[in-house]
């Protein structure tokens, strides 16, 4: 069996880490080089903390497992910097701190670990000033651009091909079945089509005939000079659950600080739907400085060096689609991860296997579906 | 009025802010340095003046009819853009922070000008070598300005290398603040350097001054009887905890070192420059299309590619002080409204030609990565080894800067690959067969250092 998978993000490196392993061969295709979209703009969360029980929940959960262990699978290659490092999330009002708890609560019901603190125990340089603190212990990191040239180091060793610089154009055809790609380096046939392009999936699916509802929306993350650790989890406000589950165009920000293995510090996070927009503006820049302030007063006198942007990719309803799509036999879908496409990305290849060899899946594959009742609407767009 | 907001107070700015000033515009010119000259007219402050200056100085008596003009220009030193804000159909909303870099209040400014000149020079380009990380290697152009604007000089047996005319005035600072040079080395042939500098002897018309320039300088070393050796470098430099001992290798027409040809030398300090890059972070973040070199691209009076965008001097390719006046002279004319003259535009060209000459006789070639060892660091700030960086884009297959810039950290440091960033490019485009993403490392929206208080405190200005 041939596949052609779209895109060398981390979606698609697991994507086709997974089927290489099963006997596929697969070829990966990217029109730009590997790791250089929204897998090398982000954080590398692996988080659960910020997901409420349902069914994307349920996924970061069986990715965490994955991840687990998959963390030293590939030896001779920089570390990925797999960290579990745990997650600390700080409610700074009162009503943030009664949202937070029963939050919580939910969560523990769905088998998350979420225990209140003191959170001076966990982080001595946190805020007086705050109202309620949840310590996450199963949420950890990775270094993301790393990890995703881990996954495709291994899927190539399983016998996968990677092409960079090869853009798909459109689609070949066998009567009303998906037969292959036509790309900048010629025509490519295969029995299944897998689109994993992130933000661009959108784009990738028109061209090869079908709307899929992705959009861009985009993050902005500001990175401090190196200094002794004195941020030793991921730590967020409150809010953070709020403005992921938004579905608001405008900006949001809400502080996500961590340190990483080299000293720095990463301050996220914005989100905002403006397309592919990849200004830096200073009324972001502002934003992410003050929210990060409040939880970190110290930060007031560290220097940034740097801000980098992406995009995420962003379906209405907040859930990836992943599987098969009935409009378009021989095209998959593996996408719309919107901020948690590092974590997903491990269940998200686990399932899509699956579901492309005829096994039986980990987890419920409906909700995924391009045939959700919640996206059908967005579906309607022609072409 | 016309305002004319102008980043840069060197050779360029200046001529650009008097040009701006005569057409008629409201002119207000930025630097980060305490006064206005750049690096080229770099001098002692005002608060212990040197009373003869223009010894240090080519053009002094220019600088000095600059600054006289500058009248009725507001004039911002200690001025650190941070961020210039693209709008592409109109020049870019500018960040400032005035004040000194580690005060606690510096004063944050916002231009939101009709027309905006970049005049932001030039960053000095040293390759890599075994060692150059050792203290007592410096910059030329470290050396230069400590020459300049101290009036000391590094150590009392120097040897000048790299490439460029840039070497010569250098070796003659230090020999006047009481250094022996006792070499210099220019890694360019006779044949190109003799090509580039005697075909079409017309097209020097105009510039020939720089030819009486480069004339002093080599009388200079005359007179201390100090050797001048062309298709030579530096390969390495030895010594405990400071500099004892160079290696230098004659070099190939590609500067590759010739085998066989390696000597030591006992030195107290080497100056190396192996030419500059156009200090183009703040055009590429105002949207300006740049060129394969990172110059900005400019039309015959100086537009970018952005309405109201103009660049002059080295950001629009390294080609000397006479070459960044006319420009700026260009510049600062069209971005006050004013139609430039013929004679304006012509001068750019002659200086152009100077410009084209520079870059064939002494641009770096490619054979330098044979003098670099696996162990040699590349990333000085995050200590990225020549080894390293290709096992890594062995290792990962990737052809991506972005990416292998994250998995070598090569260029992540505090410098943002303002020293590595080019040499990092070069090494990974040989290992990788061709990088897809070329040119990344002068990107850098964030121009400066700001402290998060600095830029939370924007809150109430822009909400």
């Amino acid at each position: 069996m041939r596949v052609i998978v779209v895109g060398a993000g981390i979606v698609g490196a697991a994507v086709a880490r997974e089927l290489a392993g099963a006997g596929v061969a697969v070829t990966v295709l990217d029109r730009a080089a590997s790791a250089g979209g929204t897998s090398a703009a982000g954080e590398g969360n692996l988080l659960v903390s910020d997901k409420g029980p349902g069914d994307e929940l349920v996924l970061a959960q069986r990715s965490l497992t994955l991840w687990e262990a998959m963390k030293d699978e590939v030896k001779g290659f920089p570390s990925i910097e797999y960290e579990a490092k745990g997650g600390l999330v700080v409610a700074t009002t009162e009503a943030g701190a009664a949202g937070l708890r029963s939050f919580a609560s939910r969560q523990r019901g769905a088998g998350v670990i979420a225990e209140e603190v003191d959170p001076h125990e966990l982080e001595p340089e946190l805020t007086r000033d705050y109202t309620a603190a949840v310590h996450y212990p199963q949420d950890a990191q990775v270094q993301p651009a790393i990890a995703t040239e881990a996954l495709l180091a291994e899927a190539r060793r399983r016998g996968a091909v990677v092409r960079q610089g090869v853009e798909v154009l459109s689609s070949l055809l066998s009567g009303d079945r998906l037969a292959g790609v036509r790309t900048t380096a010629g025509d490519l046939h295969a029995d299944h089509v897998v689109v994993a392009a992130g933000p661009w999936s959108g784009e990738v699916a028109a061209r090869l005939g079908v709307a899929l509802p992705v959009r861009p929306r985009r993050g902005t993350i500001l990175v401090t000079t190196r200094m002794p650790q004195r941020i030793r989890h991921k730590v967020y406000d409150a809010d953070y659950v709020g403005a992921v589950g938004s579905s608001d165009a405008a900006l949001q920000t809400s502080s996500v600080v961590e340190s990483t293995a080299s000293g720095t510090v990463l301050i996220g996070s914005s989100r905002e739907r403006r397309g592919f927009d990849g200004r830096i503006e200073a009324r972001v820049l502002s934003a992410l400085a003050a929210k990060a302030m409040v939880l970190f007063p110290f930060l007031a006198d560290v220097a940034v060096m740097r801000a980098y942007g992406g995009f995420r990719p962003y379906v209405p309803d907040h859930l990836p689609v992943i599987g098969a799509d009935p409009r378009l036999p021989g095209l998959w879908h593996a996408t719309g991860h919107e901020g948690a496409g590092i974590v997903l990305s491990a269940a998200t290849a686990e399932l899509l296997a699956d579901l492309l060899l005829g096994r039986e899946t980990k987890v419920a594959a409906s909700p995924f579906s391009v045939e959700r009742p919640t996206l059908a609407s967005h579906l309607l767009s022609s072409v | 009025m016309t305002e004319v907001l102008i980043i840069g107070a060197g050779p360029a700015g200046l001529a650009a802010a008097t040009a701006a000033r005569r057409s008629g515009a409201r002119v207000v010119v930025l630097d980060a340095a305490e006064d206005v000259g750049g690096q080229y007219w770099r001098h002692l402050p005002a608060q212990r003046p040197a009373a003869r200056e223009q010894v240090l100085h080519h053009g002094w008596s220019r600088f000095t009819a600059l600054r006289r003009e500058l009248t009725g220009v507001e004039i911002v030193t200690g001025a650190q853009v941070w961020l210039a804000e693209r709008h592409d159909d109109r020049p870019p909303t500018v960040h400032v922070l005035v004040g000194p870099a580690d005060g606690r209040d510096r004063e944050q400014r916002t231009f939101e000008p009709d027309a905006l000149v970049l005049a932001t020079g030039a960053y000095e380009r040293t390759l890599p070598f075994p060692g150059w990380d050792l203290p007592g290697v410096f910059t030329a152009g470290a050396a230069q300005a400590l020459a300049k604007a101290e009036r000391v000089a590094v150590g009392r047996r120097v040897l000048v290398a790299g490439a460029g005319p840039f070497l010569l005035p250098v070796a003659s600072s230090l020999i006047r603040t009481g250094a022996r040079v006792v070499r210099v080395l220019e890694a360019g042939g006779w044949g190109r350097l003799g090509r580039a500098w005697t075909a079409r002897p017309t097209e020097l018309l105009g510039a020939s001054h720089k030819a009486g320039e480069l004339a002093g300088y080599v009388r200079d070393l005359a007179r201390h009887r100090i050797p001048y050796r062309v298709a030579t470098g530096v390969i390495a430099v030895h010594g405990r905890d400071r500099v004892e001992e160079v290696t230098v290798a004659r070099l190939d027409a590609q500067w590759a070192p010739v085998p066989g040809t390696s000597q030591r030398v006992a030195v107290d300090a080497v100056c190396v420059s192996h030419g500059f890059l156009p200090r183009a972070e703040l055009a590429v973040a105002a949207g300006c299309v740049t060129g394969p070199e990172g110059a900005v691209a400019v039309d015959g009076d100086c537009r970018t590619s952005v309405p109201g965008v103009f660049a002059a001097g080295e950001i629009t390719g390294i080609g000397g002080a006479d070459l960044a006046l006319a420009e700026g002279t260009l510049a600062g004319t069209a971005a006050a409204g004013a139609a430039p003259t013929q004679a304006q535009r012509r001068a750019v060209l002659t200086h152009q030609r100077f410009a084209a000459r520079l870059s064939d006789g002494h641009g770096i070639r490619p054979g330098w990565t044979g003098w670099v060892a696996d162990d040699t660091l590349i990333c000085r700030c995050e200590e990225v080894t020549a080894g390293e960086l290709r096992d890594i884009a062995t290792a990962t297959g990737s052809r991506g800067l972005r990416s292998l810039k994250l998995s070598t950290r090569a260029g992540l440091g505090v410098c943002q690959g303002r020293v590595c960033g080019r040499s990092v490019e070069e090494l990974l485009d040989r290992t990788t067969g061709g990088l897809l993403d070329p040119g990344r490392t002068a990107a850098r929206p964030l121009a400066g250092l700001v402290r998060l208080g600095e830029l939370a405190r924007m809150q109430g200005d822009t909400e």
